[in-house]
């Protein structure tokens, strides 16, 4: 009971880093239909600016601050510089022009970084909580807190607002949000913005947990897209459903039955899935018009 | 001659004239070598080629099939006595036949489906040669043995230059005939719309299987021939940067042109050598450069030469 109680806060906590980034994902693709590869270099850059502001002596806050503007405004020039210019592009090279990003955000973040593992003090110190026999740190809470904090804040945002409101009818429809008068190219922008922060947010509540170097963007960029994809691309709560239960598929399979192929099972899983259902756990059935 | 038969000659007589003008303008060993290297990841792209530029369809996960061909090139003679060329068509084989057992799923996915689950396949290929250290060697790689063929030792880098040239050349006289068969005709109408082509009677699972395979093949071919050469593998070979680099040749050479797969192939196989100057600005530099290329020139640069100097003409 204790291990599985301590499994299941193990996958959780990834699990949420991982419906970040989907999240991230997802808003994006609503707004512009690219997938957007560079999404996991958000989250580096997260822990990463963190650590550094902090070694430079801001204080945490301060320094988690930073690092969520540096994230939005790499996200906003990759929008303006990348994203922007190759409008019209098919889908393949607008993967390419992301990925292309990512490398060069990555060489820049080594530059300006170092290729060393680094680490973040917990929020509320080391000491793990009892829970069922199981131990959990503090930080897993904030990690699960913060997702969670998130996911309610973009739901009001995209709900109870004009501008998110401006976003839906984007994403539903570019052409007839024009015509209403709506500035698709400002809602774009504003997605890789909003995307960004998310990502860096998520980097900066892991980091104490996992570590962070200026590589770790990769493997999260591919296991978030292939949680968004789990879900059905361009649903939020699909995305964020796919990324608790990669995180716990993952989790569970480490701890049961071989920590070797941990990073694999996001993989299988999403193969064995699209071999059943080609369109993710909650994506719409595909009706093709002739 | 007929336009597909003209542009068959056409592209042949170009690489056969760049294969023979290499030696005699760069005739150093690591000029050699640099060029074997371009035409062993052109014949892989060659195949990418085909399956996206002429059958629509991604790729994201080629570099595992090179994996598969490269390791089992090496493995082969390590771990079962075998002959490396032998070892090698079986790996070509074993590409295929995975190919064959996974295409048909794979297939049925559209769009960004496809994506992800061809990226799964390829991870899993690179995670399985990383882990499996006892037998594969691990991250850090693995010897492979020296070709020997009629008693003789298969060195330098001349000899490997117009071997691996030479399959440069047959891979691409198969791929421009298949372009000009019906099986080319059909995969460009179901690269078009699906429907349509099945409407007229073209059989849509089982013609993106077949380029599927071919793809794989080729990709297989080229790993094996990359680990004879190279005599050294690591599981990078099978990496997720490695399948992004062929994909990015196949577009940055101009997606539906044979021609555009090798120019592809060139321009990333010999750039990566020229930014080392740069030491530690090399990756963002080639970031860089790969946006700059997709966005200035989108259709690639076979198209977009051909274009081009079309306009000129007519003008």
């Amino acid at each position: 009971m204790a291990e599985l109680v301590q499994l299941f806060f193990a996958g959780l906590t990834t699990g949420a880093v991982y419906a970040l980034v989907a999240l991230g994902f997802t808003l994006i693709f609503q707004a512009s239909e690219v997938v957007n590869f560079a999404q996991g270099e958000f989250v580096m850059l997260g822990g990463m600016v963190t650590v550094f502001a902090m070694k430079a002596g801001l204080p945490l806050p301060a320094a988690a601050l930073l690092a969520v503007l540096v994230a939005v405004a790499t996200g906003v020039l990759l929008h303006r510089l990348a994203i922007e210019p190759a409008k019209g592009a098919t889908v393949v090279t607008l993967i390419i022009v992301t990925i292309g990003a990512s490398i060069l955000i990555r060489g820049l973040a080594q530059i300006a970084f170092d290729k060393q593992f680094h680490a973040l003090p917990a929020f509320t110190g080391d000491e793990p909580l009892r829970v069922l026999g199981a131990a959990i740190l503090p930080q897993s809470l904030w990690v699960l807190g913060g997702a969670a904090a998130i996911v309610f804040g973009l739901w009001l945002f995209m709900e109870r607002t004009l501008l998110g409101k401006a976003v839906r009818a984007t994403a539903a429809n570019r052409l007839a949000a024009e015509l209403v008068g709506i500035d698709t190219r400002l809602v774009l922008a504003l997605a890789f913005a909003v995307s960004a922060a998310i990502g860096a947010v998520g980097g900066i509540l892991v980091t104490p947990i996992t570590l962070t170097s200026y590589a770790v963007g990769t493997l999260l960029a591919l296991k978030g897209f292939a949680a968004a994809m789990l879900g059905g691309i361009g649903n939020p709560v699909g995305a964020v459903a796919g990324g608790l239960l990669l995180g716990l598929l993952e989790a569970f399979a480490a701890g049961r039955i071989s920590s070797t192929y941990k990073d694999g099972v996001a993989f299988i899983v999403i193969l064995l899935v699209l071999f059943v259902l080609p369109r993710g756990l909650f994506g719409r059935r595909a009706v093709e018009r002739v | 001659m007929s336009p597909g038969a003209r542009n068959k000659v056409a592209v042949l007589s170009f690489l056969l004239l760049v294969l023979l003008l290499v030696p005699i303008l760069l005739p150093s060993a690591f000029h050699l070598r640099v060029a074997a290297l371009v035409w062993i990841s052109a014949t892989a792209a060659l195949g990418l080629a085909l399956l996206m530029g002429l059958a629509g369809q991604v790729s994201l996960g080629h570099a595992g099939f090179v994996g598969i061909g490269a390791y089992a090139t090496a493995l082969g003679p390590k771990h079962l006595g075998l002959d490396p060329l032998a070892s090698m068509a079986l790996g070509t084989l074993a590409a295929g036949l995975l190919a064959l057992l996974v295409g048909r799923p794979i297939l049925r996915l559209k769009g960004h489906y496809l994506a992800v689950a061809t990226l799964g396949l390829g991870i899993l290929v690179h995670l399985v040669l990383v882990s499996e250290v006892a037998i594969t060697g691990g991250p850090d790689g693995i010897q492979v043995p020296r070709l020997e063929l009629f008693g003789r030792r298969l060195v330098g880098p001349e000899l490997w230059y117009w071997i691996t040239g030479i399959v440069l050349l047959l891979a691409a006289w198969v791929a421009l005939n298949l372009e000009d068969s019906s099986t080319g005709r059909a995969l460009r109408g179901l690269h078009d719309s699906e429907i349509a082509a099945s409407v007229v009677g073209v059989d849509v699972a089982r013609h993106k299987l077949v380029v599927f395979v071919i793809a794989a093949v080729y990709a297989a071919l080229a790993g094996g021939l990359f680990a004879l050469f190279n005599r050294f593998v690591t599981p990078d070979v099978a990496g997720f940067l490695r399948s992004i680099e062929l994909v990015t040749m196949v577009v940055i050479g101009g997606m539906g042109s044979i021609a555009g797969a090798v120019v592809g192939a060139a321009l990333l196989t010999v750039l990566p050598q020229a930014l080392t100057l740069f030491h530690e600005y090399e990756h963002a530099l080639l970031g860089l450069l790969i946006i700059i290329f997709m966005v200035f020139l989108r259709q690639g640069i076979v198209p977009g030469l051909a274009g081009f100097l079309a306009r000129r003409r007519s003008a």
